[in-house]
């Protein structure tokens, strides 16, 4: 059966096998330890103890996407075991296995109630601290069923002696509290500007690319503090760019494309539809004017921006940041604006259609501003 | 004897009409070798399925062409039995997760080890990975969604992953970011006036401009619909000249009839009849949202201009609510006597707050 297999041993034989040229840079610049990981200084700290003092908590990694939470675990892990061990101490299990309450039972207490094998010198000749336990990660936990997370408690206690489970996931508030009570919670903060910019400079220096700092910038912004998100457009970018020919440089255009962003321009003139003023040439009667018998209009453009095959939540996400920071909106109407985009993204996480709430949106909007 | 939407379709990047600018992209990225996950998506209608098909025939050569269709049986994990259409070919699978409704997840799991724990075997083949391509992608659930994730990873040096939506709203974000995103937009009239001319240029029949304008205008940028309408014009009137007619399907019309009603008269015996109309609509399979929205747009071209974004406004409401729900019904009838109320309410002045 697949899953008797243990995944953690699958890993490190594949990544001798795959040609790193193909790999996709998230993987190969994963950071080997913890020292590599960026930012989260205060996390690093605690980890660190742990490296030299072998003794570790059970673990809950909480955080936004990107941060680096499997990144952490899986570098800690490598530190403690070294390669050969890493294999026979480690079980991962994330989303894609099954992980309903009969795997809880069976495979993880299996792992769980094993005794560790003393080992002391790796292959490569390295010392690793290899303290007499196992870790489990389960990765993803958020999507876990409450059952299966009930049926973890005892077994958390009961193995503790030998076993540690590191448990990673965005929404802490999922995980049930007998659960999170059990683990130290480490957050994982989004990361900051510099230490994603060093991050893919670095990077880009190893690929040996060229790119420049309005790029570099692009990628942060696009990317809201998501690494992995930022090196997986910065490859498809030098992709895009290293495959045609000759090899053209990177723009930030390219980057916005590959993220999905809607145009200025195209964004711009929905908004000048919509009777928000875009430059400030424009006066105060013309956009009264333009909310008078607006219906038609919108819905043109609506359809227009529908058919280009734009995703609606990145039209409205964009259109709440142009609104919030607008120069000239008062605090009142930039509210209902709020209170309109809310609710529009709310909809559209339960599956509405995208056309008519993008006109839902544009109609509200035009109504609160005028 | 096939449709002419599938004969005269592109079937390499070469031949492909519009969004150049895409093809070059496609040609270069096939060739690099290095070849990342991607998600198509686009309005239907545009040619997703085709760019995916010719991109797959870049990369592979002509043998993807050889497919055979398959019918794979899943077991859920309450022991019932899934039954899936899966298209392959030497070097690619298709699969549509969504046939599986809530059991989508086990399909994904199943198949995608499966494929992604065997290597490419034809040792003569271009590349050493295999791809997968999922259709209606948007319509994942969450959990499927989740299952992908750390696969996408993980086995990037067996299986490359081509998804194919409508949106990208729907996607989780962990999905978006591992993916190129490839955004296939409908094409504008002059591509399609294009693409018609070609199409008849291959049959060897005379489009006059007139008649090629009408359609574009009918197809509203979907290149499907435009040139089944061709064929279906093409059946009525050999020569295409003289005043063509192109037939709306019969549940628009059905559509606009129902709209005319409500906009007559307003009252509880109407609303009876509405329901019959809804009723017979959703028994033919017209799935609910676009009845509403026919619906509402054939109402907004009837009523004050005032009215127009108040029916909007609810219309995208009880939509929302027939998401949610269950009984479709229940919401399309409340969003018609809500419109009557409006309707009325806006006549006489009245004050039926008291409704709300």
């Amino acid at each position: 059966m697949s899953f008797f297999k243990p995944q953690g041993a699958a890993k490190p034989t594949q990544k001798l096998t795959a040609d790193p040229a193909l790999q996709p840079w998230v993987e190969k610049y994963r950071p080997k330890t913890i020292d590599d990981v960026a930012a989260q200084e205060y996390t690093v700290a605690v980890l660190q103890k742990t490296l030299t003092s072998t003794n570790l908590p059970h673990m809950l990694f909480y955080g936004p996407p990107g941060t680096g939470k499997t990144s952490t675990i899986l570098a800690l892990a490598r530190q403690l075991f070294g390669p050969d061990n890493f294999r026979n101490r480690v079980l991962e299990l994330n989303a894609s296995d099954e992980r309903g309450i009969a795997i809880v039972r069976e495979k993880v207490k299996n792992f769980a109630r094993q005794t560790p094998r003393a080992q002391v010198v790796g292959s490569d000749g390295k010392t690793y601290p290899c303290p007499p336990y196992k870790i489990i990660i389960l990765d993803e936990a958020d999507s876990m069923t409450q059952d299966a997370q009930g049926a973890l408690r005892r077994i958390m206690e009961t193995y503790a002696r030998i076993t540690r489970f590191c448990l990673v996931c965005n929404y802490v508030t999922r995980i049930i509290e007998p659960l999170a009570s059990r683990c130290s919670k480490f957050r994982f903060t989004p990361l900051d500007t510099t230490s994603s910019a060093a991050r893919l400079e670095y990077i880009t220096r190893a690929e040996g690319i060229n790119v420049d700092q309005a790029v570099i910038d692009a990628l942060i912004k696009t990317s809201s503090g998501d690494l992995r998100r930022a090196i997986t457009y910065l490859q498809s970018a030098s992709r895009l760019s290293a495959s045609s020919n000759p090899p053209l440089p990177i723009t930030s255009r390219d980057i916005q494309e590959i993220a999905g962003v809607v145009p200025d321009d195209v964004l711009n003139s929905f908004a000048s539809v919509l009777g928000i003023a875009v430059d400030d040439a424009m006066d105060v009667d013309d956009i009264a004017k333009r909310a008078n018998g607006s219906f038609d209009p919108i819905r043109k453009k609506v359809k227009e921006i529908i058919r280009e095959g734009y995703s609606a939540s990145q039209i409205l996400s964009q259109l709440h940041d142009l609104v919030v920071s607008h120069p000239t909106l008062n605090a009142r109407q930039k509210s209902r604006c709020a209170l309109v985009f809310a609710e529009a993204d709310k909809a559209l996480c339960d599956g509405a259609d995208e056309e008519l709430w993008t006109l839902e949106v544009g109609l509200r909007v035009n109504k609160a501003i005028s | 004897m096939s449709l002419w939407v599938d004969q005269y379709r592109p079937r390499s990047l070469d031949e492909l009409h519009y969004h150049k600018e895409l093809t070059e992209r496609l040609r270069s990225l096939a060739a690099s070798g290095d070849f990342p996950h991607m998600l198509f998506y686009g309005p239907s209608g545009a040619g997703k399925k085709t760019r995916i098909g010719c991109t797959l025939k870049q990369l592979f050569g002509p043998g993807v062409e050889k497919l055979k269709i398959d019918q794979r049986v899943f077991l859920s994990p309450s022991k019932r039995k899934l039954e899936i259409n899966v298209v392959q070919s030497n070097y690619h699978i298709e699969i549509t997760p969504s046939e599986a409704g809530n059991y989508d997840r086990v399909v994904i799991q199943e198949i995608l080890k499966e494929i992604a724990q065997t290597q490419q075997v034809d040792l003569s083949a271009k590349q050493r990975f295999k791809v997968v391509v999922l259709n209606e992608a948007d319509s994942l659930t969450r959990d499927a969604q989740a299952a992908l994730r750390r696969t996408m990873e993980k086995y990037m040096s067996n299986m490359r992953i081509i998804l194919c939506a409508n949106s990208t709203s729907r996607l989780i974000a962990p999905i978006k970011s591992r993916c190129l995103l490839m955004r296939v937009a409908a094409p504008n009239e002059t591509e399609m006036h294009e693409v018609l001319k070609y199409v008849a240029k291959s049959v060897r029949i005379d489009l006059p401009p007139e008649a090629a304008h009408k359609i574009v205008e009918d197809s509203n940028g979907n290149m499907r619909k435009a040139i089944l309408v061709l064929e279906a014009l093409k059946m009525q009137s050999p020569d295409l000249t003289g005043p063509l007619s192109i037939a709306k399907p019969d549940w628009e019309t059905y559509c606009h009839k129902v709209a005319d009603l409500i906009v007559q008269e307003q009252s509880p015996a109407r609303v009876m009849e509405v329901r019959a109309k809804f009723y017979e609509l959703l028994s033919h399979c017209i799935p609910p949202t676009v009845i509403l929205k026919t619906v509402a747009e054939r109402i907004t071209e009837r009523v004050d201009e005032s009215l127009k974004a108040e029916v909007m406004h609810w219309a995208a409401f009880y939509e929302v609510r027939m998401r949610m729900g269950n009984k479709k019904i229940f919401h399309l009838e409340a969003w018609v006597v809500k419109v009557m109320s409006l309707y009325k309410q806006f006549f006489y002045e009245m004050d039926i707050s008291s409704f709300d």
